[in-house]
């Protein structure tokens, strides 16, 4: 079996993540990066998956990325995580291509490799659309069971629990499919010393949009469907008023002066 | 005026709040033209009218409710075929997104996800980076799919009498494969949806896994419970009530984060919030920088007090 995990790379949540000023696009090159979290479940979906088949030996996992030069780091923390191979498509057209275009060069990329399973995470920790698996999945032709917060894959069936608004539900298709877990599916784990040694030698392949018969009108901003008109930087929240609970009766206790501010702004 | 698409949010013909918003802003957009899946069109049919519908699209074909989304993206393309919409309103859930998903692709054209605002010229207003910028967008190519936030529009009533019109559509045997074969339904709790109510009080791992003087402060209040992922990780507090990046995000009038130490991923479900209260024993939490509001102190000892006073003062 072929399973293959789409992987982003993604500016870090816990940096100062800011768009570029000429483009009103993402600054990926700017920030630091690493592997979108969510998709470190991905990984470990695709691993434990192969770890429970019959013969590990016949499962091959690939980490496929799009993106810049050092989304490179995706794919080698996937490698790291114990992964087999790795794809990077990697071309200067491809910058400010949308969430459409994103699919259309990942589908190319998966139908080169011949996925049998494809595995997203739930959404990216940048753009959190959330859409990418849906639009694959549409564009190759092939089911998709989403948002999985447990995972079984019994022969062709692969079957998920979801855990929706309103119900938990139990949702099944056959093989070749594209699934997507959420962070409830697993606890992803960490490379080893083992692993990250290992990973150097495992082959990574760079892809350009030629390798996947695109051409670069096809992607990247002047491609996109949707236009950035204006970006702001949220106003910081104008400081709040702080108290201190103590214990010297109604007039000075939190729990007063807490019920004085709802009810002084009408929520009471 | 040309017409906008609004897929209904319902069930059982019970149509949900976000529907009325969506209503409200496809108003803004030309005339809104609601499409009804499933049974029940006849009970939706008052509220989908109060709030400005001009017609009614319903579509009973029993196999756009057995399988997953996909079905129910090549209905809409097929209604998108005949009404020409000049624009496609879904609601921001997961089920709404994916069927944008599959629509944008199908019908070539743009799509923008979590709207919380869209203005005229369908303009969006979308809050990204964990709400920390805002960012304002339109689609550009073909017709323009979004995803609407709750909470986007107050809705607002304008009586119409809408028809209703069958529309039979063909579902290809491709759109038929990930099927729901079982759904175990969320117990209620009596209290408000998340995503819509307007005061929400969460509790994290301060609460050490007593989500009493929570609840009970919510009760009092009228208000919905959240929970950090700290607490549902714990298995504290279902994931369905989980607020931040990969639980729901809110935007109520009012937030109150008890025992939350407030990271990023939990600002970025709750940042967009009108007013934000928290109570944290530790006064350096990061929740504070937020707060209209803030009680240092504990909140097994702050909440069943402030819940005492809010009742009394009720009463
Ligand atoms: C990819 C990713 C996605 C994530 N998504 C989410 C998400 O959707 N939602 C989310 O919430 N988190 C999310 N997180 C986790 C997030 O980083 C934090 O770990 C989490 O929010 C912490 O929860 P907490 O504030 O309850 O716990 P803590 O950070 O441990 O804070 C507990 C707070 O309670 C206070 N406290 C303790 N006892 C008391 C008391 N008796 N009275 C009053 N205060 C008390 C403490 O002072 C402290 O500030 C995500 C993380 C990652 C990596």
């Amino acid at each position: 079996m072929k399973i293959v995990v789409c992987a982003k790379f993604v500016p870090d949540a816990t940096a100062d993540r800011r768009f570029r000023p000429e483009d009103n696009t993402v600054d990926r090159a700017g920030v630091d990066g690493l592997l979108s979290e969510l998709d470190e479940y991905a990984v470990e979906t695709a691993l434990t998956v192969k770890e429970a088949a019959g013969d590990p030996g016949d499962t091959v996992v690939t980490v496929l990325t799009v993106g810049p030069e050092q989304a490179a780091d995706a794919v080698k923390k996937g490698l790291q995580m114990g992964a087999d191979a790795g794809v990077h498509v990697l071309d200067d057209a491809i910058h400010g291509s949308d969430a459409v275009a994103t699919s259309l060069i990942l589908a190319k990329a998966l139908a080169k490799l011949e996925a049998d399973l494809v595995v997203f995470g739930m959404g990216s920790t940048d753009g959190s659309m959330g859409v990418v698996p849906a639009m694959v999945s549409e564009r190759l032709g092939l089911p998709a069971v989403t948002l999985g917060s447990d995972v079984t894959v019994d022969g062709q069936t692969v079957r998920i629990r979801r855990d929706g608004d309103t119900a938990s539900d139990t949702i099944e298709g056959t093989l070749p499919l594209v699934l997507s877990v959420s962070d409830q599916a697993n606890e992803p784990r960490y490379p080893s010393f083992k692993g990250i040694m290992a990973a150097k030698k495992k082959p990574v392949e760079t892809w350009s949009l030629a390798d996947l018969e695109l051409s670069a009108d096809q992607v990247g901003g002047s491609a996109a469907w949707t236009e950035v008109v204006e970006v702001t930087a949220r106003p910081p929240r104008t400081a709040g008023t702080i108290v201190t609970d103590d214990d010297s009766g109604p007039a000075g206790s939190g729990a007063h002066q807490l019920v004085e501010f709802l009810s002084t702004n009408k929520f009471l | 005026m040309s017409n906008v698409l609004v897929l209904v949010d319902h069930t059982d013909g019970q149509v949900r709040k976000t529907t009325a918003e969506l209503l409200t802003i496809a108003r803004r957009l030309g005339d809104p033209v609601a499409v009804f899946v499933g049974d029940g069109v006849q009970d939706a049919l008052p509220a989908l009218g109060q709030y400005g519908a001009t017609k009614v699209v319903a579509l009973t074909n029993p196999e756009l409710t057995q399988f997953l989304v996909a079905p129910k993206a090549e209905a809409l393309q097929q209604v998108a075929a005949k009404v020409e919409p000049a624009a496609i309103l879904i609601s921001s859930n997961a089920e709404g997104k994916e069927i944008a998903a599959r629509l944008a692709v199908k019908l070539e054209s743009g799509l923008i996800t979590d709207a919380v605002d869209v203005q005229e010229g369908a303009v969006t207003t979308q809050s990204v980076f964990a709400g920390n910028y805002t960012v304002q967008a339109k689609v550009t190519h073909g017709t323009p799919i979004i995803t609407v936030k709750p909470n986007a529009a107050t809705p607002e009533a304008a009586e119409t009498s809408p028809e209703v019109e069958e529309f039979d559509v063909t579902i290809s045997d491709a759109a038929k494969t990930a099927r729901i074969t079982d759904s175990k339904p969320r117990e209620a709790t009596g209290r408000p949806e998340l995503t819509e109510a307007a005061i929400i009080v969460s509790g994290g791992r301060g609460t050490g896994g007593d989500f009493g003087p929570v609840e009970a402060f919510a009760d009092s209040l009228g208000a919905a419970v959240g929970a950090s992922r700290a607490a549902v990780d714990s298995g504290w507090y279902p994931h369905a009530y989980q607020v931040g990046q990969t639980g729901k995000t809110v935007s109520p009038q009012l937030y109150v984060a008890a025992g939350i130490s407030g990271a990023i991923q939990h600002r970025a479900g709750m940042q967009t919030s009108k007013t934000i209260v928290a109570v944290n024993k530790d006064e350096e939490a990061p929740i504070f920088e937020l707060v209209d509001f803030g009680v240092v102190g504990d909140l097994h000892k702050v909440l069943p007090a402030a819940t005492e006073e809010v009742i009394k003062r009720k009463s």
